[in-house]
């Protein structure tokens, strides 16, 4: 199946392809291409021009800043899952894009197009909530940051212009964080029917700050607040991990398709919050 | 647009369109007819080839991002008429059945044992989690990659593979 026709370019420098972007009406950034060359083959996106910012040098680094990590738009699945970096600083997300599809996908995918795009369910937009990462964005109007909280508008939709290309992420350091789902194949792979991203510090026998994500759960990941609410300031016990796992859902529109129900679903929302809590709290 | 692309060590320039996809690129303007196309959706993994070093979906990637890229295809594995030890492996241990899946198990098989020379059994079926096969349900075709490594190890390979429970 071939997608329909567009015109290809492949900047070497960011201000080419900004310029790029700019310059045409209905374009495209092309990262990895494991979503969007799918849909331009459905014709459910139709560009006429794809800007591929793969040739870019310098977009492909997880490097180490002080009190922050930064994964350029280019790092693949298969790397943001295996660095070093982002295992220690920024574990939820490692474990995020190690469920991510599969071996082959993981290959080509990038962290940035899974979280410039924010498919329903996808894997890593849950964790960059919970870990709190900052979007760093820039068009040829200039550059600016977005909050992971800012960032997942809605199904297939981010805080991203037509204009703007993900340029990179930065993850603050500190705390314990963990990725639990539920793949609709039953393992980790391929996308999950409900999945929890926890990102808790603790300091002196108490929770002193915890963010609670959920994906796969509502038609874009969010944060649960009223989890949260409940487990800071806890000792962390059983008693509190219950009490945040049973906010999981409160004000949530939960999804009901082929793979749960709301009721069986708001259970998983409820089980994975717990499990992964139990994780980063042992 | 003009792309230049090495396949199995020989250099190939051609005129493409830009949506032209590296499956078509290698059966249609190539014909190298060994990658297969699946389901044609980066599901199935039928039309796996290793660009650059890497196993990849050939399905789900153009031509135009394979320019400058060295190509690998079920074609260039073997050496002449000797096999590669990954598809004596599947002759020897019966990994196939209809065959449709194998040209992708075998790519990412061969690239599974250039980055790990002795995968464990899990291991294997990690490597292959990208490829679907319909017939074999996966347990001689992990056998013929164990009995792969052995032999690239300089083991004896019907000793490797048959220590898989059956
Ligand atoms: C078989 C298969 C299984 C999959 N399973 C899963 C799964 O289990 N979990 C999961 O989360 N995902 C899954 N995916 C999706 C996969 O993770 C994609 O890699 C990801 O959604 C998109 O990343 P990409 O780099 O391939 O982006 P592309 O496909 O290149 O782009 C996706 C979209 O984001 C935009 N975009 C990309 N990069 C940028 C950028 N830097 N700045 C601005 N816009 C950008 C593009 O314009 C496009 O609209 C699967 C995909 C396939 C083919
Ligand atoms: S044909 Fe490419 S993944 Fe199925
Ligand atoms: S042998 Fe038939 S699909 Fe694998």
């Amino acid at each position: 199946m071939y997608p329909p026709n567009f015109d290809y370019v492949a900047p070497t420098s960011l201000d080419e392809a900004l310029a790029a972007l700019a310059g045409a009406e209905n374009t495209k950034v092309l990262s990895g291409g494991m979503s969007l060359i799918p849909l331009m083959k459905m014709r459910f996106v139709r560009p006429t021009t794809v800007v591929d910012i793969s040739r870019i040098p310098g977009l492909d680094d997880v490097t180490d800043d002080g009190d922050h990590i930064t994964i350029g738009a280019m790092v693949r699945h298969a790397t943001t899952a295996s660095h070093p970096l982002v295992q220690e600083h920024a574990s939820a997300l490692a474990e995020a894009a190690n469920g991510t599809a599969d071996l082959l996908v993981r290959n080509r995918g990038t962290t940035c197009g899974s979280l410039a795009l924010n498919a329903v369910a996808a894997d890593q937009p849950g964790a960059a909530l919970a870990l709190n990462a900052t979007m760093h964005a820039a068009s040829v109007r200039g550059t600016r940051e977005i909050a992971a909280a800012d960032f997942f508008l809605d199904a297939m939709t981010s805080a991203l212009a037509p204009d703007e290309i993900l340029t990179k992420i930065t993850i603050p350091k500190g705390g314990v964080s963990t990725y639990r789902k539920l793949g609709r194949r039953g393992g980790s792979s391929d996308y999950p029917i409900a999945a929890a991203a926890v990102w808790v510090d603790v300091s002196d026998g108490s929770v002193s700050d915890a963010r609670i994500a959920l994906n796969g759960v509502s038609s874009t990941p969010y944060l649960a607040v009223g989890s949260a609410e409940a487990l800071v300031g806890s000792d962390g016990s059983a008693d509190a991990i219950a009490s945040a796992a049973s906010h999981a859902t409160d004000g949530v529109n939960v999804l009901e398709d082929l793979y749960a129900t709301v009721a069986f679903r708001t259970h998983l929302a409820g089980v994975y919050v717990r499990r992964a809590l139990e994780d980063v709290l042992a | 647009m003009e792309v230049s692309i090495t396949v199995n060590g020989a250099k190939h320039s051609s005129e493409v369109e830009p949506r032209l996809l590296l499956v078509h690129y290698l059966r249609e303007v190539l014909g190298l007819t060994g990658t297969h196309v699946g389901c044609d959706t980066g599901y199935c993994g039928a039309c796996t080839v290793i660009v650059d070093g890497i196993p990849i979906k050939s399905c789900s990637m153009l031509t135009v991002q394979a320019d400058g890229c060295e190509v690998r295809t079920v074609e260039g594995v073997a050496n002449g008429p000797e096999l590669h030890p990954v598809q004596e492996g599947f002759w020897e241990c019966h990994g196939l059945q209809c065959g449709f899946c194998t040209p992708g198990m075998i790519m990412s098989s061969v690239a599974l044992l250039e980055r790990n020379a002795n995968p464990s059994e899990t291991e294997i079926r990690q490597g292959i989690e990208g490829n679907l096969c319909r017939c074999t349900g996966y347990h001689n075709i992990v056998k013929s990659v164990q009995y792969a490594g052995a032999k690239m190890r300089g083991e004896d390979p019907k000793g490797a593979s048959s220590e898989v429970a059956s």
